[in-house]
């Protein structure tokens, strides 16, 4: 976890083992009810070859995040600060032909629904060569046998046959295994993945979710992996982000975020969902309330609205004072740390089991 | 087969004593949707079998789970018992009565005992309405007058699913998910229903607004004692929430029975695999390795399209025990030695009672197994 | 994709049939006698039996029919003279048969309809996707702003003053006229340019707005996303996926536009005076010319089938999903 102690306020120079850093990103649209803030002071690293887990709830910032990486926001309507370092290069400010040889290429992405990501106008063989032709000048041919070799590879049947159809003539799980595969072709340093396996039936998200892990051991790509589902990411992630309202409340690695959990919001994801090996009679503890909208944020900690322990915190610096996140293993919370360990084992831990 | 069916409700009690009477029982319920095509008159080519031959009871005051992947035909199951569609065969029997071609008029009575509450909470009201009046409509159809009025009744209902009374006059579009899909829930109340049917009542919302509507539902099923058909893909859910639970696969219920058999000691293949695909929160512990835990099973492929599902057991495309007779022979859905009493399994090679890992995963993916071997050799 | 075109034209057939049935059982069964109408003003009792016998209204009814659908495959004779296969019965107007009338104006409808075409959709399109791939700066403004205004304007409104100013008071053109491509093309050209224009200019202002909004309704499109996520350049994945998509609306206007178009530009070819297929729909319905009205109407239910057909081969041609199912 070394990587994870930089501070958000201070812009380091990067360790040679973060691969992609992002510092203090803000991303602000301009939309007709004014600014909204989608990504509020965002700070993390991601080490080669591990997986980065970001969770969080519609609306929390984690896909706007990730296109802001790949350079897909609406540059029109968008506005972004800070400093995105893919292997010491700054993606915020890279030119646009810069950012072309770089997408597809040394980071690439999933999408979430394969139903809508493929063109339903090409085949998927097209689909799947474009990139490998455009950044490694591959011949038609050549682009075409390690198509064929990424589709064997995902577990699509008859890959030279299959080469030639169309995205529609896919099953759904087929069709993300071929997003996979095209993501894959180039060999991408960083895989950015936006909840792919949301649309996905359970059996075939197992199946995905574990040819992803499997891939990432053969191919050693970083991996952000986005999701709402802490069940998914559990199995997925070394490293854990939980995002709220456009900022990271929680930090640290997938065991411990999970295991010994420190943010009241991230509290009441693990006892809001049912287990399968729950006790039954326990009853779910919701959070209240709803998220916020993010164009008009609460002030201070953005989830002081829902929490059930600002009583706890001093005079009113939960509503007055935005929590900061500390290096490394850290939660933005104005909880004193013994307080979070009286709260985590009284009333979280006998949930979780 | 129908020998089989009167068992569950009889049998089904563990831990649910209201599920002695039976409300609603289905038997042989099919839909076929039709394919036309052809040259140079289109005709009938084909059905899509999107329910084929369901069996189900559901008791007085009890929650029965539906679960299955997309294509399984839970959804269409859950529009013919509220009559939505039209069954293409089979019997629906609610309290006794033949319901399954019921004209308007015999079904009025029944319509307003048997509710529904959908998906999305953004499509399913109507934007125009004022929440009050989405509330009010179906006692005004159905011509109820409460005691006190109406209006009194709406504020009621809007206090019981947690919402403010004084939102009455508010639209749809002012509340958010959650607060809608509770205004569903306080609609499907107004005409006091001994069965409300839900169609994923929660896979549109948040994480942490899922659990608060699960609560509620689970409040209004224990305080107001009504029978729940809760269709839905989690699993976790689902047992939170049900009394029993049916399994669905391609249009066929594969096993049915009380929360404790099919979650602890699953007898069908496909409930197994199902079980093992959910993704677990828990984060393994130190001295936990390798083949501790839960058995790990990954299926070939996705689901069959129902156009032309497999002859036989339907699941034998995908199962790791099938033989030559699961082509040829449909198993009927029965107890099986060592099921409890009301636990269903359609399957002439039934996996062991248990969710336990075996040792050795099942991995039937091809992709899966030649990474995971290229991985063991390095 | 045959199975599928065939199945359309017998279809088309048999639309075509039952318009013609239908629009004879209404003419003939409205409570008006055309042979009166034709007979004119001062109508002698003798005169007007004859012109029945002669348009064959004394005959029963199913008689009438059948010559009238007969005569279109085989012909049939007037005692006027003849009216050769496809004969669409002969004009109380013109004293003409229907059909020559038709061949005699599709020409001039043609050549605007093509022309019109060529310039709306070149213009039209091409100002559509620049506006689209620069969304937001001020060629796009000034794309939108102009279309927004053009396409509110009327061809009789915009077709005067044009006529005004570069035929009537600078003399620069001639006024609009129909000379045969074979004869002389440039004066093919010349003497259509100014209806062409004023015609397309609207047109084209339709189609600006129309492309822009639906390439960029696709490059919102997550294939599109997807596609810029692979790495291709912004111009490669406008032309190969965002426009590919964006063309199926834009056929679905354009066919019925064409139809609308061959079927008689009525408007254009009053405001520049010009003898089209539009001006003889207008005789037949001012001079109760059932014939002739039945033929035009024929003859538009014609293009309008066979455009929807293009339009469908259309499809097939652009998304792979039409043709594959």
């Amino acid at each position: 976890m070394t990587t994870l102690t930089k501070t958000e306020d201070s812009p380091a120079p990067t360790g040679p083992e973060s691969f992609l850093s992002v510092r203090d990103l803000k991303v602000r649209f301009s939309t007709e009810d004014g600014i909204v803030k989608a990504v509020d002071g965002l700070s993390f690293d991601v080490e080669r070859g591990k997986t980065l887990g970001i969770v969080g709830e519609s609306g929390s910032g984690k896909s706007v995040t990730n296109l802001t990486v790949l350079g897909l926001h609406n540059p029109l309507s968008s506005t972004v600060e800070g400093e995105i370092l893919l292997d010491g290069q700054d993606l915020v400010t890279a030119a646009e032909k810069d950012m072309e040889r770089l997408r597809g290429n040394k980071m690439a992405m999933i999408f979430q629904d394969p139903l809508t990501a493929l063109s339903p106008y090409y085949t998927v063989g097209r689909q799947l060569s474009e990139p490998y032709m455009k950044h490694t000048g591959a011949s038609k041919k050549e682009a075409k046998d390690r198509a064929v070799q990424m589709l064997e590879k995902v577990g699509i049947p008859q890959p030279r046959t299959r080469f030639d159809d169309y995205p529609h003539q896919f099953s759904g799980g087929m069709r993300q295994r071929a997003v996979i595969a095209m993501a894959l072709m180039c060999d991408p340093e960083l895989l950015i993945a936006d909840e792919p396996t949301t649309a996905l039936d359970v059996t075939v998200q197992a199946q995905i979710l574990d040819l992803l892990r499997d891939l990432q051991q053969e191919f050693g790509s970083a991996i952000i992996f986005i999701t709402h589902d802490l069940g998914v990411i559990a199995n997925m992630a070394d490293d854990l982000l939980v995002m709220y309202a456009g900022r990271a409340v929680e930090r640290g690695t997938t065991k411990e975020v999970l295991g010994r959990p420190t943010h009241p919001y991230t509290w009441g994801l693990l006892s809001s969902m049912p287990r399968l090996d729950g006790d039954i009679n326990e009853e779910l503890m919701p959070i209240p309330g709803s998220p916020p909208s993010l164009l008009n944020p609460p002030s201070g900690c953005p989830f002081h609205p829902r929490c059930a322990y600002t009583d706890q915190v001093a005079g009113n610096l939960c509503a007055d004072s935005r929590p900061t996140l500390a290096p490394g293993r850290a939660a933005a919370c104005h909880l004193t740390a013994e307080q979070k360990q009286t709260i985590f084992i009284d009333k979280i831990q006998p949930r979780l089991r | 087969m129908s020998e089989n069916l009167t068992l569950p409700a009889q049998q089904g009690s563990t831990g649910n004593p209201s599920s002695a009477e039976t409300l609603l029982s289905v038997e042989g319920l099919t839909k076929h949707f039709p394919i036309y095509g052809g040259f140079p008159i289109k005709r009938k080519v084909g059905a899509v079998q999107a329910v084929d031959g369901v069996d189900l009871t559901v008791g007085v005051g009890e929650s029965l789970g539906l679960v299955g992947e997309s294509g399984c035909g839970k959804s269409t199951t859950g529009r013919l018992i509220t009559r939505l569609l039209e069954p293409t065969g089979g019997r629906i029997t609610y309290k006794g009565q033949d319901i399954t071609h019921a004209r308007r008029r015999q079904l009025a009575p029944v319509r307003s005992e048997i509710q529904m509450i959908f998906q999305d909470p953004y499509s399913s009201l109507n934007p125009r309405q004022t929440v009050g009046s989405i509330i009010k409509s179906p006692m005004e159809v159905n011509g109820i007058d409460p005691a006190g009025g109406r209006e009194k009744k709406v504020r009621e209902l809007l206090e019981l699913v947690g919402l403010n009374p004084e939102h009455y006059n508010r639209f749809p579009h002012e509340f958010s998910g959650g607060q809608r899909q509770r205004i569903g829930v306080a609609r499907a109340l107004a005409l006091n229903p001994k069965l409300i049917v839900a169609d994923e009542p929660v896979s549109a919302l948040d994480v942490s607004i899922q659990a608060q509507v699960v609560n509620l539902l689970k409040k209004v099923q224990d305080e107001l004692g009504i029978a729940f058909l809760f269709i839905a893909h989690d699993l976790a859910v689902v047992r939170h929430f049900s009394h029993r639970v049916a399994v669905m696969y391609l249009g066929k219920v594969v096993e049915v029975g009380d929360r404790e058999s099919i979650y602890n000691g699953p007898r069908h293949p496909y409930t197994h695999a199902l079980l093992s695909a959910v993704p677990e929160v828990k984060v393994a512990d130190e001295g936990e390795g390798e083949g501790e835990g839960r058995e790990r099973i990954r299926l070939y492929g996705d689901v069959p399209s129902p156009i032309m599902p497999p002859s036989g057991c339907r699941f034998r495309t995908r199962c790791w025990k099938a033989q030559d007779k699961c082509a040829t022979e449909e198993p009927p859905l029965v107890q099986i030695s060592g099921n409890r009493d009301g636990h269903l399994t359609a399957c002439h090679f039934p996996e062991g009672p248990t969710t336990e890992s075996r040792g050795e995963d099942v991995v039937l993916d091809p992709a899966l197994k030649a990474l995971e071997k290229s991985a063991e050799k390095d | 994709m045959l199975q599928f075109i065939l199945r359309r034209s017998v279809g088309a057939v048999v639309t075509l049939f039952l318009i013609g049935a239908a629009t004879f059982f209404l003419f003939v069964a409205a409570p008006s006698d055309y042979a009166s109408l034709a007979c004119g003003k001062d109508c002698s009792p003798e005169r007007l039996e004859d012109i029945r016998h002669a348009l064959g209204l004394d005959l029963p009814l199913a008689t009438q029919f059948w010559d009238f659908m007969s005569g279109i495959v085989a012909g049939r004779d007037f005692p006027d003279g003849d009216c050769p296969a496809p004969c669409l019965g002969q004009s109380f107007y013109y004293s003409e048969n229907v059909w020559d009338l038709i061949v005699d104006r599709l020409p001039l409808t043609l050549s605007l309809t093509v022309g019109g075409i060529v310039c709306f959709l070149f213009v039209g399109l091409g100002t559509g996707m620049l506006a689209a791939y620069r969304r937001g700066t001020l060629v796009d403004k000034v794309a939108t702003g102009a279309s927004m205004v053009l396409s509110s304007f009327q061809i009789y409104f915009l077709g005067p003053i044009v006529l005004l100013i570069f035929v009537y008071s600078t003399g620069w053109m001639e006024d609009p006229k129909y000379v045969p491509f074979t004869q002389d093309p440039v004066g093919w050209l010349v003497g259509l340019s100014i209806p062409i224009l004023v015609m397309s200019t609207i047109f084209t202002a339709q189609y600006t707005r129309m492309a822009r909004s639906s390439i960029i309704e696709q490059l919102q499109e997550e294939h599109v996303r997807t596609a810029r996520a692979k790495g291709m350049p912004r111009r490669y994945v406008f032309f190969r996926y965002a426009w590919r998509g964006a063309m199926i609306p834009i056929v679905t206007i354009l066919g019925i536009d064409i139809s609308a178009l061959l079927g008689g530009g009525v408007v254009t070819e009053l405001t520049f005076s010009l003898q089209g297929i539009g001006r003889l729909a207008v005789d037949g319905a001012v001079q109760k010319d059932l014939p002739l009205t039945m033929g035009v109407m024929l003859v538009g239910a014609f293009f309008i089938l066979l455009m929807n057909i293009l339009v469908d081969i259309a499809y097939a041609w652009i998304d792979p999903r039409v043709r594959l199912s």
